[in-house]
């Protein structure tokens, strides 16, 4: 489970002459495109939210855990409520946008879950709000070099009470341990907090799980 | 050379909607899965024209936005035309946690443990 990288091909055993591959169309899309298709029968799409500062290595632990190639987009709000004027018809000069990545995870033949990486600092929220409003949860990804990038996000997801776990993208940089690491974020004893190497799978994905567990506990526990 | 939105400015995008900026179905999530009911038909809107082959198999709202390198808030509106006249149809998440009910089920969460599990 340490040493998988995604960069080790499978040995090609010599195959008899010819094309090596079928036409394509044959076969389904290699899995890790992009348009590798979902099950005609899913209809359940669920999301979390990995948030972080510039760097924390949100992109890098999307692309570890998700099936597909990552895909980037942008999400865009106009601020035409704002009185800004918006007569010319190029309103969208006015728009603020924001793009963000994410990744998939196919959970079974009706249900598939999102894995959405966006920056946290505070100019983003009122588009994350909608886009991530009904997430499953949330995670803060944190970079020890610039922590307090994460303080808004923390600040918010509590507010909100979405239930968020906290991972320290460990770049191989062990010289502050946990208890350093929420001490400095003044992080409520209840939010756990992980550490992790975004780049590996076996580590990303530990962070999800984590987070998953802490909302299972929260719906057995009640309200606390 | 392909460009995106980020390279063409507003004018590109005034044109593919029409002008619209606003009118797309509120219930349309990030996540919601659209799935084409028809084949694309000569003289549709190169746009809906993609959308239509893109989502054969189920695809999340994003997935449609990235593919067709165009902002969500667009996409939306896009996917309301096509909501409209029946073209396709949308599977919405359900149920959406709300802040009287902010976490999902103890069978989904176990169903999402169970696939990380996997992965």
């Amino acid at each position: 489970m340490h040493s998988t990288t995604s960069e080790s091909p499978a040995p090609e055993p010599p195959s008899a002459p010819g094309p090596a591959e079928p036409p394509s169309g044959a076969a389904g899309p290699a899995p890790g495109d992009a348009h590798s298709p979902l099950p005609a029968t899913a209809e359940q799409a669920l999301k979390i939210a990995v948030v972080g500062g510039f760097g924390a290595g949100k992109t890098t632990l999307v692309r570890s855990v998700s099936e597909i190639r990552p895909l980037s987009t942008e999400e865009t709000m106009t601020r035409a409520g704002d009185g800004i004027d918006v007569t010319d018809g190029v309103e969208a000069k006015h728009a603020t946008t924001v793009a963000f990545d994410f990744g998939r995870i196919t959970l079974d033949a009706t249900s598939v879950l999102y894995v959405f990486g966006a920056p946290g600092q505070e100019r983003f929220w009122f588009l994350w709000d909608r886009l991530f409003s009904g997430a499953l949860g949330a995670v803060v990804l944190v970079d020890t070099r610039r922590l307090e990038d994460s303080f808004y996000a923390i600040d918010r997801l509590e507010a909100q009470g979405t239930p968020f776990v906290v991972a320290h993208n460990d770049f191989g940089d062990t010289e502050h341990t946990l208890d350093q690491v929420r001490a400095a974020l003044d992080l409520d004893p209840a939010v756990p907090l992980v550490r992790c190497d975004a780049r590996v799978r076996a580590s990303a994905k530990q962070v999800l799980i984590a987070l998953v567990r802490h909302v299972r506990s929260l719906v057995g526990g009640g309200a606390r | 050379m392909t460009r995106s939105h980020r390279q063409e400015g507003p004018d590109r995008l005034y044109v593919i909607t029409s002008g619209r900026s606003g009118g797309a179905d509120d219930s349309l999530d990030a996540v919601t899965l659209i799935v084409s009911e028809s084949d694309p038909v000569p003289g549709m809107q190169s746009e809906h024209t993609r959308i239509l082959e893109l989502c054969r198999s189920p695809m999340a709202v994003v997935e449609v936005s990235a593919h067709l390198r165009l902002p969500v808030a667009i996409v939306r509106i896009l996917l309301t035309d096509l909501l409209d006249t029946g073209r396709i149809t949308a599977r919405h998440p359900r149920p959406a946690p709300s802040p009287a009910h902010p976490l999902a089920s103890p069978d989904v969460l176990e169903k999402v443990l169970v696939a990380l599990h996997d992965l």
